[in-house]
């Protein structure tokens, strides 16, 4: 018996003290789709990321036809037969079909691309892929998404990959595209081609794949033949974890309605949203990565372009679409890209801290430094934060006491209604247990709190009611005892309504 | 507790570290004219008196130009128009002495076209939503074009009163003054924006905005008024620096006077700690950065080395800040 494809045998990685892959034993065979499944966060974009070559492997061994397998990076990972198609395509949207196939491995004599060849090529990787008629010439940005893909994937077979990882590619996808691209990805099997696919819809995947494996806080936790398998049974080897002491209740009742909004749809995701949040409330929204859930407290918030709908904070009035208006308001926001765009990252604990409201320290536009200082170290330690001094550099704080003080603004601000991104990605676990505790004293305050999460232990056991959204849409609210894990999941990775298009 | 420690040791480290940077390499510049002074032109001192009173003098000009690109720089901004506002202040100050108008009135309307060109600036950064390299790219040839227009390409002599003519002229022998007023007004103008910067809202406001832009925007500050006012406070000082080129000129405007000063405006900066990537900039820094630009070039004068070694020397001394400053994100970032 040949060798697999692709073998990985205890491959372990560590981001500092998160333990992020251990031991995981993984491969494909030739004709073969080989399903990784797991929850947010459950150490699939890591695994990837070392066949892509992006990271090295703390511990483990991999084999590409019986060969060691290291790459040092994307391009020797093309070199040896293995290529990725990722959610967020990487197509240069200037360049024509062609030079997009031939992106990296262009075909030239003495520095000029040889034209006949590199047609022929591209023609045949997309014949391939029955498409053999797509023009040539055509630029890449003008043609639909499903199409776009197409040609990532005619890349990938133009530079003769042997394995292909297909990370949530129909997240982007209409249910007619995704049929089809199953369609390709069987035809791909039938020529040899081992294929990973990663995605959370569950019902795709069970149809699309041959054999699976579930990844559970880093760990292969279940594998088997898709076709010996329930999806039930998936969905438990997916959430079933321990629960410690984690969630720290604090006793906290709903009041009256404080942010209600109605119909609200954005550019892409939310659509027609409505929801009523009340004071002492913690309300969670779950979905899957791409479902929507940020976008609709960015929308919220009026970070994001509304398209129609409305936001209201009772009592209040309407919020416009502007961030200083939505304060103004006493609406307060954490963003998920803590980095990006949720702290100023070489100012200090208190700049940032008091970014959003400096009225309390100034006159005629002049700072009061010390009672700003005072001020700061009063929050840092009403929020706990573990810092020298207000007057450290933001980002020589760990994740979890940055994640504090943008918490710690929004309480500095003064917000009613706070809307949490992920609050709690990539902190340790007892910070996360921390702003657990800050968000119950919240809501006990008579504070009402949105929080978008990832990981559905803390949306079960903080939240007061969850709501689930998928595709754009938000799907079902209900009380949070009224779920299970399971049922979260299952509404979250339902396939949408099959659309009628006129 | 260690392992945030460490990193917090190493910016407080880093701090001082790019405070003293510039003044090491002013000194490196300084001891490196006096040396080859010392072993080629025995018979002539690098810093005399002369040529103490030149570099005053220039430095004066960049260093003014620099407290306003301080401000833009530091706001994550960029302005490439500085060398054409200066000529089109300096042309709108000759021409209203010229046209009649009073000392005090042809300040007034100096300064003013200088904020309005910061305005515009800062109007078509925010407005349009466009890069500021290229929007500054583009007003510097409408500037530059608009000052040769309105002095039909002539030099504008122009009759002033002396406390507004002989801002550069070096202070009467035993003076306690030591250099020119220029210096002085530049010095006492640098003090005030420290303080501005330090100490007030609009200071807060332009390091967040600098800092992220996204961040500032999502509390709630006023990022579009704050940057068009950033704008309009570099069009300020540059056309105090346009006032200064009047003097230099001996009361003259020139419309294609000071082509290129940017490049020297923008050096100075990223030398003093500015970073070009927004968030960082001082007053000090820039000011002593403005002093290593222009000694560099009365030095290269001195050595008799000639314009297009000058220029090199210039350009290289340009990327080699520019590299330091990425080298010092980098080590930051990491």
């Amino acid at each position: 018996m040949p060798a697999p494809l692709l073998k990985m045998s205890g491959v372990s990685k560590r981001f500092g003290a998160t333990r992020a892959l251990e031991g995981v034993t993984f491969g494909v065979e030739r004709g073969q789709v080989h399903a990784l499944i797991g929850e947010n966060g459950a150490g699939k974009s890591t695994l990837m990321k070392i066949l892509a070559g992006v990271h090295a492997p703390d511990a483990g061994s991999m084999e590409v036809d019986g060969r060691p397998y290291a790459p040092t990076g994307p391009a020797a990972a093309r070199a040896a037969g293995v290529a990725m198609i990722y959610q967020e395509l990487s197509i240069a949207p200037d360049l024509s079909v062609e030079a997009n196939v031939l992106l990296g491995r262009e075909r030239s004599r003495a520095g000029f691309v040889r034209r006949a060849e590199q047609r022929r090529i591209a023609k045949e990787a997309l014949s391939r892929l029955s498409h053999p008629d797509l023009d040539l010439r055509a630029r890449a940005g003008d043609l639909p998404i499903a199409l776009q893909q197409l040609v990532e994937i005619a890349r990938a077979l133009a530079s003769e990959a042997r394995v292909l990882v297909l990370d949530e590619p129909t997240s982007s996808l209409t249910r007619e595209d995704a049929m089809r691209l199953f369609e390709v990805i069987r035809d791909l099997r039938a020529h040899g081609l081992g294929l990973v696919y990663i995605s959370h819809f569950l019902e795709e995947v069970a149809q699309v794949s041959d054999v699976f494996s579930v990844l559970r806080d880093g760990e292969v936790v279940s594998s088997g033949v898709m076709s010996e398998t329930t999806l039930d049974a998936i969905v438990r080897a997916m959430v079933g974890r321990e629960l410690g002491e984690m969630f720290p209740h604090v006793p906290h009742v709903p009041g009256e309605p404080i942010l209600e909004v109605r119909g609200l749809t954005g550019v892409r995701a939310p659509r027609g949203v409505d929801l009523v949040v009340r004071r002492g409330e913690i309300l969670g929204l779950a979905g899957l990565v791409g479902a929507g859930r940020s976008e609709l407290v960015r929308c919220i918030f009026g970070l994001d372009a509304v398209r129609s709908g409305s936001v209201r904070v009772v009592a209040v009035g309407p919020v416009g679409q502007a961030p200083r208006a939505s304060i103004a308001r006493g609406l307060g926001f954490v963003s998920e890209d803590r980095k990006g765009e949720g702290l100023a990252l070489s100012l200090s604990i208190e700049d940032n801290l008091t970014m959003t409201r400096l009225e309390p320290y100034s006159r005629f536009g002049w700072l009061s430094l010390s009672r700003r200082r005072r001020s700061a170290r009063d929050w840092m330690e009403r929020v706990r934060c573990k810092a020298r001094g207000p007057e450290q550099s933001i980002d020589a704080l760990s994740g979890g006491n940055q994640q504090k003080i943008a918490i710690a603004r929004l309480l500095h601000q003064d917000a009613d209604v706070l809307l949490l991104d992920e609050p709690t990605r990539g902190i340790d676990v007892g910070t996360k247990a921390e702003i657990y505790r800050l968000v119950g004293d919240l809501a006990a305050q008579g504070k009402a709190i949105v929080l978008v999460s990832s990981y559905l232990p803390e949306l079960m056991n903080v939240c007061d009611r969850i709501g689930v959204l998928s595709r754009g849409e938000l799907r079902a609210v209900k009380p949070a005892g009224e779920w299970t894990e399971e049922d979260v999941m299952r509404c979250a990775t339902a396939s949408a309504p099959i659309e009628v298009r006129t | 507790m260690n392992v945030a420690a460490t990193p917090a040791k190493r910016g407080v480290r880093s701090v001082v570290w790019s405070t003293v940077a510039p003044f090491l390499g002013l000194l490196l510049v300084l001891a490196i004219f006096w040396l080859y002074g010392l072993i080629w032109k025995p018979d002539s001192v690098f810093l005399s008196g002369f040529r103490m009173a030149l570099i005053a003098k220039q430095t004066a000009i960049v260093g003014m130009g620099a407290l306003g690109m301080t401000v833009i720089i530091a706001s994550g901004g960029i302005d490439l128009s500085v060398g054409s506002v200066l000529a089109l202040t300096s042309v709108t100050l000759a021409l209203s002495l010229k046209e009649g108008a009073g000392p005090a009135l042809a300040l007034a309307l100096t300064v003013g076209a200088g904020v309005a060109a910061g305005l515009v600036n800062g109007i078509l950064v925010t407005g349009l939503r466009l890069v500021p390299f290229i929007v500054t790219l583009g007003t510097m040839l409408v500037f530059r074009g608009l000052a040769e227009e309105v002095s039909s390409q002539n030099k504008i002599p122009a009759g002033a009163p002396d406390w507004m003519s002989t801002l550069l002229d070096p202070p009467a022998p035993g003076s306690v003054a030591l250099v020119c007023r220029g210096v002085w007004i530049v010095v006492v103008l640098a003090v005030v924006l420290a303080t501005v910067l330090r100490r007030t809202v609009f200071g807060t406001r332009v390091f967040a905005i600098g800092s992220n832009e996204s961040a500032a925007r999502l509390c709630g500050l006023p990022v579009a008024q704050t940057k068009i006012a950033v704008y309009a406070l570099g069009g300020f000082f540059t056309a105090l620096a346009g006032l200064f080129e009047f003097n230099n000129l001996n009361r003259q405007g020139d419309p294609t006077t000071r082509v290129g000063l940017e490049l020297d405006v923008i050096a100075a900066v990223v030398i003093g700690g500015g970073s070009l990537n927004g968030g960082r900039g001082s007053v000090l820094g820039s000011l002593v950065g403005a002093t290593m630009m222009t000694t560099l070039r009365n030095g290269c004068a001195f050595a008799e080395v000639g314009d297009p070694v000058q220029k090199i020397v210039v350009g290289v001394i340009i990327v080699a800040a520019v590299t330091i400053d990425q080298l010092r994100q980098r080590r930051r970032s990491e």
